[in-house]
């Protein structure tokens, strides 16, 4: 494609928004480096945008949608109306494909902020094994980096957006740098009791939630919205945090609704200008720079680099090894739920506090793995509590109790707060039958080439699957609870790869560019010009949610970028 | 939520911020936002727009007998459950054939057993009804579409009671405010370690 020999030449092009790309365009800006933004969604404006605080009577839909969607399983606001996810598992003229025989689904946000708006914002750091995994067990690959690489810019990751937790040392969940949590709901201190009786470890939550003020930033009010996008900026959100922030600087300037087609490089093979379809016009745009950072999303990232095709690099950009796409890892997910009658009745109080679980359990057999028989591990997260009212909140006890009447009435208020839920989320280690590519047959609305997905758990992932499941029943027996075994086989009980919305691993680091498109600093081996600033450069999906490693693994890539700038060697 | 209670959570959430030295007044300007939407919710009497006149009276009915006032909390009628069915079902054709389908079932079998619609009937036959098709263990060849449709406005009632002021009320939901610490009651958790043994 013909470069446009026009307009401004920015320092450094970023393409895309989320934890990655706004966590290159802080530091960056901060440096005084003038960034140009790409986001495929609109701007952002959290004052308007986010649904905080909102009751669900305040609209007449009360959050079923206008169409009453949400009974249908149509919802178009993935999550409920209320949640800040600016997207979904499908969008609108944005398809892609899944190859017979398998599962995937793969979630999107299209807004300024990306999936950060809206995500569960636990911020567990991987541990020391985490980097090296195939020293440890033979499965898999090492990182070209460990946890010493990484260790100086989870502290100042942590330090900047704001982590609950304490000390705990436990060797897999190293810890950080802590703000207070607050205490656990009574639902959650009967975990913790039932935990200590079975040898299992249940600590204070890892949260990206500011219990003191922050970079001014005030306090958690505790009304436990996360998930709607905090008006107060007091969770952690790229958009809110970074990127809006960043604007102060003068050194941002960023393109919304702008979906990047391909990566143009000249003949030197350096990329000069992304392409991109304005989608306000509909028109084809181009922006030039002296350095891309292409941060969309594992997969987003994979799709463009595939499709930055040129006689140069006929298999796509950065693929000369062939390994874009692959390695795609999700997280391991399964869930167990029991309604624990000591909670029936509990005396009404406001336990919104953080928008999500205020203990967890990190991984505890990790010096037993061979007696358990199989590799990796996982942590469980909990849920439970009194929670505003929501469409569909209830249709668990209308199934239950059946009937009408004051007698449902009654059933409903008595079991209100009682229900407690575990959910793992294990790692998966990365195989040969997991991977996306292009679609030879299928475009978008803009005509770009959409992606395809194969996806396989093998037999460790459903090994773990079934560890979990008689792990959360021997927990939830333990706190007075019945919980219902779902029959069949782990195939069934697993989760669909994609729909813990851990995807990554689809554009790998490593020291050899035989087997690996980026180098240790999140480079392209062939393109010096050319970073990956998001999941897809990780070599492991450790069982520890990927978004504060994305941030300090993209912290850490934005220092090399300024100092190879500053170097003049890119 | 009454301007009241709404004043209150802007003072709250403005509290929290000014507390750390920087109100923003956009926040402040969302809640205000919310407040008068709140204000256009609230408005005159309900006109069907998806169903006859028939058929959404069998629908209060119904709403009123799956969740009634009674001597705790008012009821489903009072937490809009009726207008809710209806405007959902104004926009979604699938879902207003749902109802219409089921109350036409309904009312051939009241027809069939007392002779009368199901709006006509005594209460006693009404329940009697009710008590066949809330129930799956009832399910059969000829009263599966009872039971299924049953399903449907029971929870679609339930959503529309619980998501209502009335309802809130109802579960005793303490939550949606700004709060300086996060605690938790001890007699709340001394009710359940007590009860739970552990």
């Amino acid at each position: 494609m013909q470069v446009i020999r026009s307009g401004p030449v920015y320092d450094v092009v970023v393409i895309g928004s989320g934890a990655g790309g706004g966590t290159v365009v802080q530091v960056l800006t901060e440096k005084g480096i003038n960034v140009a933004l790409l986001e495929a969604g609109p701007m952002l404006n959290p004052a308007r945008d986010y649904k905080e605080h909102m009751w669900p009577y305040q609209v007449p839909h009360r959050g079923a949608g206008e169409d009453g969607d949400a009974y249908f399983h149509r919802n178009p606001y993935a999550f409920g109306y209320f949640s800040a996810s600016f997207g979904g598992w499908e969008l609108e003229g944005e398809p892609y494909t899944v190859a017979p025989g398998s599962k995937f689904r793969w979630f999107r946000s299209r807004i300024l902020g990306g999936r950060t708006n809206h995500y569960g914002r636990f911020s567990f750091r991987f541990a020391p094994w985490d980097f090296k995994p195939y020293d440890r067990d033979g499965l898999g690959v090492n990182w070209p980096i460990s946890y010493d690489d990484i260790a100086p810019y989870y502290d100042k990751v942590e330090a900047f957006i704001g982590v609950t937790g304490t000390k705990e040392g436990i060797p897999s969940a190293p810890d950080g740098v802590f703000q207070t949590p607050p205490p656990p709901r009574v639902h959650e201190i009967l975990v913790q009791r039932a935990c200590k009786k079975l040898n299992i470890p249940c600590i204070p939550n890892r949260m990206a939630v500011i219990t003191r003020p922050t970079n001014g930033r005030p306090a958690c009010h505790y009304c436990g919205q996360c998930g709607r996008g905090c008006v107060t900026a007091s969770n952690y959100a790229s958009s809110n945090v970074q990127i809006l922030p960043a604007l102060k600087t003068g050194k941002l300037k960023i393109f919304n609704n702008a979906m990047a087609r391909e990566l143009i490089t000249d003949a030197s093979g350096k990329v000069v200008a992304v392409s991109y379809i304005d989608k306000n016009t509909r028109t084809e745009q181009q922006i030039r720079g002296r350095v891309f950072v292409v941060a969309c999303g594992a997969c987003e990232s994979a799709r463009l680099l595939l499709n930055s095709k040129s006689s140069r690099h006929p298999n796509g950009l950065a693929n000369s090894s062939g390994q874009v796409g692959r390695n795609l890892t999700d997280t391991v997910g399964f869930n167990m739920a029991a309604e624990i009658p000591a909670l029936r009745g509990l005396p009404r109080h406001n336990d919104d506090g953080m928008g999500g679980m205020h203990v967890y359990m990190p991984w505890w057999l990790w010096d037993k793995q061979n007696e358990i028989g199989f590799p990796r591990g996982y942590h469980i997260e909990v849920g439970g509590g009194f929670h505003m009212p929501n469409v569909g909140s209830f249709h668990g006890a209308c199934r239950r109790y059946e009937g009408y009447g004051s007698a449902l009435k009654n059933a409903i208020r008595e079991e209100y707060g009682s229900i407690v839920s575990l959910s793992g989320r294990g790692e998966m280690i990365p195989n040969k039958d997991s991977y996306c590519e292009i679609d030879p047959n299928v475009v978008d609305q803009f005509g770009i080439p959409v992606l395809r997905f194969h996806f396989k758990w093998s037999d460790y992932e459903l090994k773990q699957m079934l560890h979990m499941e008689e792990t959360f029943a021997a927990i939830l027996e333990t706190m007075g609870g019945k919980p219902a075994r779902r029959p069949g086989p782990p195939e069934e009980k697993i989760s669909i790869g994609g729909m813990i919305i851990h995807e990554l691993g689809a554009v790998r680091m490593g020291d050899n560019p035989d087997t690996s498109p980026l180098n240790k600093y999140c480079q392209a081996h062939e393109v010096k010009n050319l970073f990956v600033a998001d999941a897809a450069p990780f070599c492991s999906n450790a069982d520890k949610n990927p978004t504060l490693t994305i941030c300090a693994l993209a912290w850490r890539t934005a220092d090399y970028i300024a100092e190879e700038m500053r170097k003049r060697n890119v | 939520m009454s301007d009241i209670s709404r004043r209150d959570l802007l003072r709250n959430v403005a509290l929290s911020v000014t507390a750390a030295g920087t109100l923003t007044p956009a926040a402040a300007q969302h809640v205000h936002e919310l407040a008068a939407e709140d204000k256009r919710a609230s408005g005159g009497v309900y006109q069907p727009k998806a169903f006859t006149d028939h058929e959404y009276a069998t629908i209060r009915r119904l709403c009123d007998l799956i969740i009634p006032a009674d001597s705790h909390s008012k009821g489903a009628l009072e937490a809009g459950a009726p207008e809710f069915i209806d405007l959902l079902s104004s926009h979604n054709h699938e879902m207003a054939a749902i109802y219409t389908g089921g109350i036409g079932w309904l009312d051939h079998q009241m027809q069939q057993r007392y002779q009368k619609n199901f709006i006509d009937a005594a209460p006693e036959q009404q329940t009697a009804m009710l008590d066949l098709i809330a129930y799956r263990k009832n399910m059969s060849p000829e009263l599966g579409p009872g039971i299924q449709f049953f399903d449907w406005i029971r929870k679609m009632t339930a959503d529309a009671y619980y998501t209502s002021r009335v309802g809130i009320d109802d579960l005793g939901y303490l939550g949606n405010k700004a709060v300086a610490k996060f605690e938790v009651p001890v007699e709340a958790v001394q009710y359940a370690l007590k009860r739970s043994g552990l």
